[in-house]
């Protein structure tokens, strides 16, 4: 239950680890969500404007649907989720059971390059979060 | 669940429309999306079938504007009421506030809506959720058909049906022709937010 409220404080911390290790890095659009699809935070260049309500409601689908498959054919979970486009790519990532980092970027970043970077914001937005209950 | 975010004072609230297939969960969304305008910051989201039914969900984002300083958003979800989509409406389930539970009226939907509605107990159990406390309205729902001479279930039975044990709040309804359907949306964030009132303060 903890994750429901988040203090000011928590999140100012959280907005600056995304854009100091996303968006700073070229990243269009950095949005965290719950797995109800709620958002927790989003951030972006400032030139791509998304519909971020309508994305988390879709991303929560989707990361859901795919986590359901995985787990039906066996398998804890698909540690990749990754759609790729002509000019821009979403990435997904799990912080915890209950969260999810979304990116998007273009072709200017390669995925090797943005997933080091994901790995390292989630450990540091982990250290942040109170440990749910 | 709700998520509140205290920097920017926005609270998010999800509501699901659960029944039947073809009750009109889908049909009550539209309504809302073509009346209410200037409260829809986007597009309404519908995944759905060639055949117009409803695959997986439909979205429509509510502006409710600021209650106790806080910028209440009320998330709208339909399920897909097919029965071969109990997967995926136990997923749009996850973290729900409030649900109405729209009944189809016509009387030979009877056992559909009461299976549909056992199946939503047994779905909320999954997330240890309770049928009888989460916010709930019931909405009966086609009753114009009676004009057309199509056989319709009494409230009362439907009221003995589905919601003897539950006494929620209820509503017959038409989503074709928007009788009632603001009522019912009225109700379910008025449950909802007091709800939610209470846990937090
Ligand atoms: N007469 C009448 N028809 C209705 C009413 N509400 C919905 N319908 C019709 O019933 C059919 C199914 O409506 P939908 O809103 O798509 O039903 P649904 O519950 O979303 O169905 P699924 O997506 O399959 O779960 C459509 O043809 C609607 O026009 C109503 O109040 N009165
Ligand atoms: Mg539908």
């Amino acid at each position: 239950m903890n994750y429901g409220i988040v203090s000011q404080e928590q999140l100012e911390q959280i907005d600056r680890i995304l854009t100091d290790k996303l968006i700073k890095l070229g990243v269009d659009c950095v949005i965290v969500i719950d797995m109800a699809g709620n958002i927790i935070t989003a951030k972006d260049n400032g030139r791509n404007k998304y519909d971020v309500y309508s994305f988390a409601a879709l991303a929560a689908g989707n990361f859901a649907t795919v986590d359901a498959m995985a787990k039906l054919v066996g398998e804890e979970e698909f540690s990749l989720l990754f759609h790729k486009g002509q000019e821009s790519s979403i990435h997904f990532s799990k912080i915890d059971e209950e969260l999810l980092l979304i990116s998007m970027f273009g072709q200017e970043i390669s995925l090797g390059f943005l997933r080091l970077n994901v790995v390292d914001a989630i450990e540091k937005i982990k250290k942040l979060w109170p440990k749910s209950a | 669940m709700s998520f509140i975010n205290l920097k920017e004072k926005v609270v998010q609230v999800k509501i699901v429309y659960y029944g039947p297939g073809r009750c009109g969960k889908t049909t009550n969304l539209e309504y809302i999306n073509r009346t209410y305008r200037n409260q829809i910051v986007s597009e309404m989201v519908s995944l759905k079938t060639h055949g117009d039914r409803t695959l997986f969900f439909d979205f429509l984002p509510f502006n409710m504007g600021k209650i106790k300083g806080y910028d209440i958003k009320i998330q709208l979800y339909t399920v897909p009421g097919q029965v071969k989509y109990n997967a995926t409406r136990k997923l749009v389930l996850r973290g729900v506030d409030g649900i109405v539970f729209v009944a189809d009226a016509m009387a030979k939907q009877r056992e559909k809506n009461i299976r549909s509605l056992n199946q939503l107990h047994e779905n909320l159990l999954s997330y240890k959720e309770s049928i009888f406390r989460i916010p709930l309205v019931m909405q009966y729902n086609k009753i114009d058909l009676k004009e057309h001479g199509i056989p319709i279930l009494p409230t009362e039975v439907l009221q003995k049906d589905l919601n003897s044990r539950l006494n929620a709040p209820y509503f017959e309804a038409s989503a074709v022709t928007g009788y009632n359907v603001a009522a019912t949306l009225k109700k379910i964030i008025a449950s909802t937010i007091i709800s939610i009132q209470k846990k937090l303060f």
